[in-house]
């Protein structure tokens, strides 16, 4: 059971482009995958058709084997910008998927405090939006997103709204937290580095023809670590995809 | 910034204090010692205070203020649910969105007291012909506060909402009305005074007892002070109902989310 995009496209009528063309992609259960491309290659696209919150113009995409149709909670999305709830509370935010889920509540609680101390967040709980900085908004946006128990995950440039150091420290939250849990998380960026960091696999989009270009597989341990020698080689890989070998 | 918005109860009070001596000054100058007014023209301090003592006593003022009250009240929640209605349905209808907005915008700009005539033919001089201007007076403004604090939703919150698997039910009722309500709030608010003024319009031009009517009263028995008195109960009822209702719930809305 996995995530299949077959032969999806896009095209949006306004513009009469194909953003996206041909983009077959699996992703198997419990895999990180990180899609990287220039600004404007289609990777946003991407998410929402997978999201549902677009329909693809060609194509399908099955989600263990169902047609995505419209978008679910079994496809929860984590946004660039927090996207939290400022009527709502901390804890209240991170509870609100589950809630609109009828996920009873002794479970609600269960699976709250496990990603509040997983983020460090148990201080904060009755805190307002509002009070919180932007890494610690982000944080309680992972936090609510890891409590849907999705299928799937979503990230839309998640940490790209954040100062270097907040969003590098992140980063490496997540990577904790997807080393505990295996969730399927499908994550696009425009940083190399936090593609090499987090994936599985890195899809690099090609910015000319809404196709991908290669899949390159990131055969690192994990934790990983940025200075070491095979993680610069993988970066440097990458990046030449991006920049077509003229890097 | 914070010390120029510091309200000065005191201050104030002094300054208004300041303002009704002068008044009382001028009018003792102006009709008892120069004769420039006659004095059935010209209100003094002392005489709406005889008035307002005369009619607390005959308990009048209060008969009149809480009928005013009771009646604006029924109607202004009769305009919040026919506003509310109209409101979701112009946003939620691209068709009446395009078209009955502006028709509905249109209509907004017209007094209330031109609702009147009509108002007397179909309900002739009743209860119901009063509520009746003041829904057409306010309605219309609650219907476009409802429209605008919709479209001003963030769409990101909608988005999140639908990706963590919430129906269209679940988006109205728990993203779109507590994101909306803090400009729901403040078209309340112009929603109210509409419906305050309307209730005026209304009530100096039929018979039932009221504020409207006893301003009338003094009118046709040429007592001025009567009816500035009135004028005066109207603007406080006006502002306390603005202050105790909506201030206290508007702050704590913006409050919590540090607005």
């Amino acid at each position: 059971m996995a995530l299949i995009l077959e032969n999806v496209g896009k095209t949006f009528e306004n513009t009469g482009q194909a953003t996206l063309k041909n983009i077959n992609l699996e992703i198997q259960p419990g895999e990180f995958l990180c899609v990287v491309g220039k600004s404007g290659c289609g990777k946003s696209t991407l998410l929402n058709l997978i999201a549902g919150l677009e329909a693809p113009t060609e194509g399908r995409i099955l989600l263990n084997g169902k047609e995505v149709k419209g978008p679910g909670s079994e496809r929860t999305v984590m946004f660039q910008e927090h996207a939290l709830f400022p009527w709502l509370n901390v804890i209240q935010n991170i509870k609100f998927g589950m809630k609109i889920n009828g996920v009873p509540k002794e479970e609600q609680e269960i699976r709250a405090e496990k990603y509040l101390k997983m983020m460090q967040l148990e201080q904060y709980k009755d805190y307002a939006i509002h009070q919180l900085s932007g890494g610690m908004r982000q944080r309680v946006a992972l936090a609510r997103a890891f409590t849907m128990d999705s299928d799937i995950l979503l990230m839309d440039e998640p940490f790209s709204a954040l100062d270097k150091q907040t969003s590098n420290h992140l980063r490496k939250e997540l990577q904790d937290i997807w080393m505990q849990t295996h969730k399927t998380i499908f994550f696009i960026t425009h940083s190399v580095e936090e593609a090499v960091y987090l994936g599985d696999k890195v899809v690099v989009m090609s910015g000319e023809n809404g196709g991908i270009r290669n899949i390159v597989p990131i055969n690192l341990e994990r934790p990983r670590h940025v200075y070491d020698e095979e993680f610069i080689a993988y970066r440097h890989k990458i990046l030449e995809e991006i920049q077509g070998g003229d890097y | 910034m914070k010390k120029i918005r510091k309200s000065n109860i005191a201050g104030e009070i002094l300054f208004l204090l300041g303002i009704i001596i002068l008044w009382q000054i001028f009018y003792v100058a102006g009709v008892d010692g120069l004769g420039i007014w006659k004095a059935y023209a010209m209100p003094s301090p002392v005489g709406v205070w005889n008035s307002f003592v005369e009619m607390m006593k005959q308990g009048t003022l209060l008969a009149a203020i809480g009928n005013s009250i009771l009646r604006g009240a029924i109607g202004y929640i009769l305009s919040l649910i026919i506003g509310a209605v109209i409101g979701i349905l112009i946003n939620h209808f691209s068709f009446l969105h395009r078209n009955l907005r502006p028709l509905i915008m249109g209509i907004q700009t017209l007094p209330s007291i031109c609702w009147v005539p009509f108002s007397i033919l179909w309900f002739g001089l009743t209860q119901t012909a009063i509520i009746f201007v003041v829904i057409m007076g306010s309605a219309f403004s609650m219907a476009i506060a409802v429209d605008n604090a919709i479209l001003n939703v963030p769409p990101i919150y909608k988005k999140a909402a639908l990706t963590m698997g919430a129906n269209q039910k679940q988006i109205y009722w728990k993203v779109i009305f507590p994101a909306s309500l803090p400009e729901l709030i403040s078209g309340m608010k112009q929603g109210w005074s509409f419906a305050w003024r309307a209730l005026m319009s209304g009530e100096v031009m039929t018979t039932s007892i009221g504020l409207g009517q006893t301003l009338m009263t003094g009118r046709n028995l040429a007592d001025i002070n009567q009816v500035m008195l009135v004028m005066v109960v109207i603007v406080v009822v006006g502002i306390l109902i603005d202050q105790v209702v909506f201030y206290n719930v508007e702050k704590r809305v913006l409050k919590k989310r540090g607005l």
